[in-house]
């Protein structure tokens, strides 16, 4: 009994008056006159989704691009098994091993990128609020210009006579060959995904009450045990969607493997690309986009389970 | 060398006899802090105090006073500029604050919203790597002591501002601190819950044994709950004394002031006496020649009285220090308040207790007794600083 009077903080408690008779709320928007937004956000995003999937279980025509609407696994097929002139179907890691290669480059981008982006979003959230006012702008004006441009500044950067080989040759060094090479390719990666890891773990610090940080020292706390047991769980919403931020399209990046690492290493991006340019596989170009969807669905579901278990609001926002 | 004490809440404690004095001595204590608009302010200004060890130890005084501040110079939060902190000999002052047998409650309890109640409890246990079981066994103990059993598991926003303060302090108790700090810890709480955690707070620096030391700014809360108050005023304690002390026998307007309501009559004063039977005369408008009880100052021949309205009386007893007319009265039930106009125009309040004599009026002349040991003079303010 004492229990149950101590429990009446009015924090666990739902009222008991069904919805229906509770007063209407001001400020509701009621649904129907979202419907025309509705249907155009649905076409727009549902859209191109749907086709994609359809495209992916039809056949290809016998010669140019697009599709004939018989249905046919193939694509899927394709993507692991390889058909020979003799029609010997056999097991073919090839594209597999494109996979692989996304995924490697993805994972080496966020975790690079998380490395960077926890002490610099830390230290901007520790700031003055002026100050970080100031800073958080500093992080997004990369985005005021079109990534493409600042990719080509990256290659002016790297390219045999840019900025960097003659910082080298004036201090006498040999001239080093970045420009077209994976690290290039990841450089530019890490660059241009920074701020989407930056911004969520900032947002999910900003609201810290740093007074925390203090009851933990006073509790026997070193600096390193408040980051690792107050700051860091505090934080980690924030790092889950910025893992999620960077990591998707860091995994189906294309601009930056194909200006900066000179396409030397096919990744799935320039995979999905040539299909539906060089190649004219449409079907097997949505298949690939596909798969990797399923991928992405699946990894959200987990995150989306884990964060349900742990009570954890993560929110893929910035 | 020490004993264990068993108390009733299963809360082992050390026996203040068995071990060697551990007073908490503040010495040339300093903080400057420097404004926005680049004027310089001591935040504590040259401070030196004792703190007895398990006292319950009060600072009081009005906000900016430097309490707060001198409060996280004890824990470590805050650094001084100059001066000295030790705990029983040991100079703690440039430990780190992990480092100093010292525990703060917050004011905004500051409780980790990401763990729950036993975790947060555990906290600071776990942070000296104390062996698990031990901890486990602390933590009920702990949630016993302030009867939060059932909330354990709970997460510190589905608790009430009142239960989250408990925790706060069971937390910061469960490491078995030399020195407990409360930083105003009851002012986010309604009055009447206030009132209970007065009371709880109490019994547990009784049963526990370690000294308090308590920040506030409501003068109530100091009396009723301090062993020793310091009344805090521009960085630095004005008086240290006992409650009755404090409110008897103000040494200053500004604490008289600020604990209680009182009056203050400025007087012209005679010296009679010399050396250490040097005593003030005065003589008030209507009133006898009253000698008081101990002499101060007086610069320009004039010194400043004070004096508690519940220790006037309007029928004889001790001196008739004064006479005038009764100007308001006010009906409290408990008490008449009263406002009696002296022939200089001064005007003093006076609480009558029951039962009330019908003779006092309105525009009644009265007769103003009282102890002669109740008519305080006041030093003189300094007139810089």
């Amino acid at each position: 009994m004492a229990a149950q009077l101590d429990d009446r903080t009015g924090v666990n408690l739902t009222p008991v008056t069904p919805k229906s008779r509770q007063l209407k709320q001001p400020g509701r928007f009621p649904w129907p006159w979202v419907t025309p937004a509705l249907i155009i956000a649905a076409l727009f995003t549902l859209g191109p989704l749907v086709i994609i999937v359809v495209f992916s279980f039809m056949s290809r025509p016998p010669q140019g691009g697009g599709v004939i609407y018989e249905f046919t696994l193939e694509p899927y097929v394709n993507f692991l098994f390889q058909t020979d002139f003799l029609g010997n179907t056999t097991f073919d890691p090839r594209y597999l091993s494109v996979f692989g290669d996304s995924l490697l480059q993805g994972a080496i981008t966020t975790i690079v990128c998380l490395v960077l982006a926890f002490p610099i979003a830390l230290w901007i959230a520790t700031r003055s609020e002026k100050l970080q006012n100031v800073l958080v702008l500093l992080i997004t004006i990369p985005f005021w210009t079109n990534l493409l441009v600042r990719t080509y500044a990256w290659m002016l950067i790297l390219n045999d006579n840019g900025i960097v080989n003659t910082g080298v040759q004036a201090l006498g060094m040999p001239k080093l060959e970045l420009l077209y090479t994976p690290l290039a390719s990841q450089l530019g990666l890490i660059y241009t995904f920074l701020p989407f890891m930056v911004l969520p773990i900032y947002a999910s610090l900003a609201g810290f009450d740093f007074r925390l940080a203090e009851a933990a020292y006073d509790l026997g706390a070193r600096k390193s045990t408040v980051v690792r047991r107050i700051i860091l769980p505090m934080a980690t919403p924030g790092i889950v969607s910025g893992i999620l931020l960077v990591f998707m399209p860091a995994f189906g990046s294309y601009v930056q493997p194909v200006l900066l690492g000179g396409g030397k290493v096919l990744l799935i991006g320039n995979l999905i690309a040539s299909q539906f340019g060089d190649s004219r596989n449409w079907p097997f170009g949505a298949a690939l986009s596909v798969i990797i969807l399923i991928m992405l669905m699946i990894s959200l579901i987990a995150i989306a389970l884990y964060s349900r278990k742990s009570g954890k609001k993560v929110e893929i926002s910035i | 060398m020490t004993t264990p004490i068993t108390t009733v809440s299963g809360y082992d404690r050390v026996d203040p006899a068995d071990s060697p004095s551990r007073e908490l001595t503040i010495s040339g204590a300093r903080k400057t802090f420097v404004t926005p608009e680049k004027t310089h302010v001591n935040a504590i200004d040259d401070v030196s105090f004792t703190i007895e060890q398990g006292e319950f130890f009060v600072m009081l005084g009005p906000s900016g006073c430097g309490k707060t501040t001198l409060l996280r110079s004890i824990a470590g939060l805050d650094t001084l500029d100059s001066g000295e902190i030790r705990l029983g000999g040991r100079r703690i002052d440039q430990l780190a604050p992990h480092a100093r047998p010292v525990n703060t409650v917050f004011q905004s309890y500051a409780l980790f919203p990401h763990l729950t109640i036993a975790e947060n409890i555990a906290f600071g246990l776990e942070m000296e790597k104390r062996p698990k079981a031990e901890v486990q066994q602390r933590v009920t103990e702990m949630l016993e002591l302030v009867q939060l059993q059932e909330m354990a598991g709970r997460k510190p926003a589905q608790l009430s501002g009142g239960q989250q303060q408990r925790v706060a302090l069971a937390r910061a108790l469960a490491k078995q601190p030399e020195v407990l700090l409360l930083d105003e810890p009851l002012a986010a709480l309604d009055l009447k819950l206030r009132r209970g955690m007065q009371s709880e707070l109490k019994r547990l620096q009784r049963t526990t044994g370690i000294t308090f030391v308590f920040v506030t700014h409501d003068q109530e809360e100091a009396l009723s709950m301090g062993d020793r108050i310091a009344v805090f005023n521009q960085g630095r304690p004005e008086q240290i004394g006992t409650p009755e002390e404090i409110y008897e026998k103000p040494v200053s307007r500004f604490v008289a002031d600020f604990i209680g309501e009182t009056n203050f009559l400025e007087t012209a004063a005679t010296r009679v006496g010399s050396g250490d039977g040097e005593r003030l005369v005065v003589t008030l408008p209507g009133g006898d020649p009253v000698t008081l009880p101990k002499a101060v100052p007086t610069p320009d021949g004039t010194v400043t009285l004070t004096i508690r309205p519940e220790r006037i009386r309007l029928s004889p007893g001790g001196e008739r220090f004064a006479s005038g007319r009764v100007s308001k009265l006010v009906y409290m039930g408990t008490d008449l308040r009263c406002t009696v106009q002296l022939a200089d125009g001064a005007e003093l309040a006076v609480r009558v207790p029951p039962p009330f004599d019908p003779g006092v009026r309105p525009d009644a002349e009265v007769s103003l007794y009282a102890e002669a040991q109740a008519i305080r003079p006041l030093t003189p303010e300094p007139q810089e600083r």
